[in-house]
C-alpha cells in the first residue's frame, strides 16, 4: 500500500489507484467494477450484497439505540445499504489503494447506518420545548448532590458565557447537545448539516465557554489544572 | 474526579483534534491500522486518535468498522 503525507487533506483529489500494489481481492474488485468488465452486474450484485450483510451485522449491534426491531430494521439496513452503494460507486476513482477496498466500502455502510440513526433518533429525541432547563447542567457535568455550591456556580457562569459568548447556532448545538442529551448525529440531521458542522460548533462553543470560565478566575488557565 | 475537575472534563478540547471530516477521510486506513497495531494507528494519526476519543459517532463507525473487518475474517 502507498504511504500518504499527514496530515491528509481531504480537499486534495487523490491520484488514481496503481491496481499493481493492491491486494490481490482488493484489485479483482476494481477490476470486476470497471465499466468494461465483462460480469459488471454480477459484480454489482456481489457488492451490494456484501453491504447488505455490512449494513445488517452493524444496525443489529446498534439496534437498541433505535426503538425498531424486525423488518422496519431491515428496511433501515437494506436503505443504509443501497445508499452506501450509491456513493461507493460514485466515488470510486478516490479509492487510494491504502486499505483493502472491502474496508473502504464498508466505511460508506457506517456513515450510512449513522445517517439513517441520526435521522430515526431526531424523529424520536428532538428538543420538545424551547425552554432551557439549565438545572439539568449539573447533572450533565456528573456534579452530585453534595456539591451544592459548584452547582449553582456552575449553572450561573455557563448560563452567563452561553448567552454572552455563542452565536446563535452554538449556542442552539450547546444546548441540543450537551444539556437536552440529543445524539451529535441527530442533531446534525435536525440541523440539516454534516456531522463535522455540528462537531465543529461544539467544539468552538465548548472553547468560548471553557474560556469564560477561565476568565471568571472558575478554571485554570491550562486545562487539566483548576485553581 | 471531583467538583471543577468534572467541569473541565465537560469543557474539553484539544486543538489537535482533526474533527469528523479529517477522520473519516481515513478511517477505513486508521480501521485496518488499528486491528493490526492499535498504538501504530495512534502514532501515525495522532489527530484521528483525539478525535476519536472525543466524538461519540466517529467512535461507534470505527467499532462498527472493526467488526466488519473481524466479521469478514471470520467468514473467508
Amino acid at each position: 500500500m502507498a504511504a500518504r503525507a499527514w496530515p491528509y487533506d481531504p480537499k486534495v483529489p487523490a491520484p488514481g489507484v496503481d491496481r499493481e500494489t493492491l491486494d490481490p481481492d482488493s484489485a479483482e474488485w476494481l477490476g470486476c467494477l470497471d465499466q468494461a468488465a465483462a460480469d459488471r452486474d454480477g459484480c454489482l450484485s456481489r457488492l451490494h450484497a456484501l453491504m447488505t450483510r455490512a449494513a445488517r451485522r452493524e444496525l443489529a449491534r446498534r439496534a437498541a439505540q433505535l426503538a425498531v426491531s424486525g423488518p422496519e430494521l431491515d428496511d433501515l439496513a437494506v436503505q443504509s445499504a443501497g445508499d452506501a452503494m450509491v456513493a461507493v460507486l460514485a466515488k470510486l476513482d478516490q479509492f487510494r489503494g491504502e486499505s483493502r477496498f472491502t474496508t473502504w466500502v464498508y466505511k460508506f455502510v457506517m456513515f450510512e447506518v449513522s445517517a439513517k440513526i441520526g435521522r430515526h433518533q431526531w424523529q424520536h429525541h428532538a428538543p420538545s420545548s424551547s425552554e432551557i432547563d439549565w438545572d439539568r447542567l449539573p447533572d450533565r457535568v456528573g456534579l452530585g448532590p453534595e456539591d451544592h455550591a459548584v452547582q449553582r456556580d456552575l449553572v450561573r457562569a455557563v448560563t452567563s458565557a452561553v448567552e454572552q459568548d455563542l452565536t446563535e447556532y452554538q449556542r442552539s448545538v450547546f444546548v441540543a447537545i450537551l444539556i437536552d442529551g440529543v445524539p451529535l448525529e441527530a442533531v446534525a440531521h435536525g440541523m440539516g448539516v454534516s456531522r463535522n458542522t455540528v462537531y465543529k460548533a461544539l467544539f468552538d462553543a465548548r472553547r468560548k465557554v471553557r474560556a469564560a470560565l477561565v476568565a471568571h478566575g472558575q478554571l485554570g488557565q491550562t486545562e487539566g489544572r483548576t485553581p | 474526579m471531583s467538583d471543577w475537575s468534572l467541569v473541565e472534563h465537560f469543557l474539553h478540547t484539544d486543538p489537535a483534534d482533526v474533527g469528523c471530516d479529517g477522520a473519516m477521510a481515513v478511517l477505513e486506513v486508521y480501521a485496518e491500522l488499528t486491528h493490526a497495531d492499535p498504538a501504530a494507528a495512534r502514532t501515525r494519526f495522532p489527530g484521528v486518535a483525539v478525535h476519536l476519543s472525543q466524538c461519540g459517532p466517529c467512535a461507534e463507525d470505527l467499532t462498527g468498522l472493526l467488526r466488519a473487518i473481524v466479521a469478514d475474517e471470520a467468514d473467508s
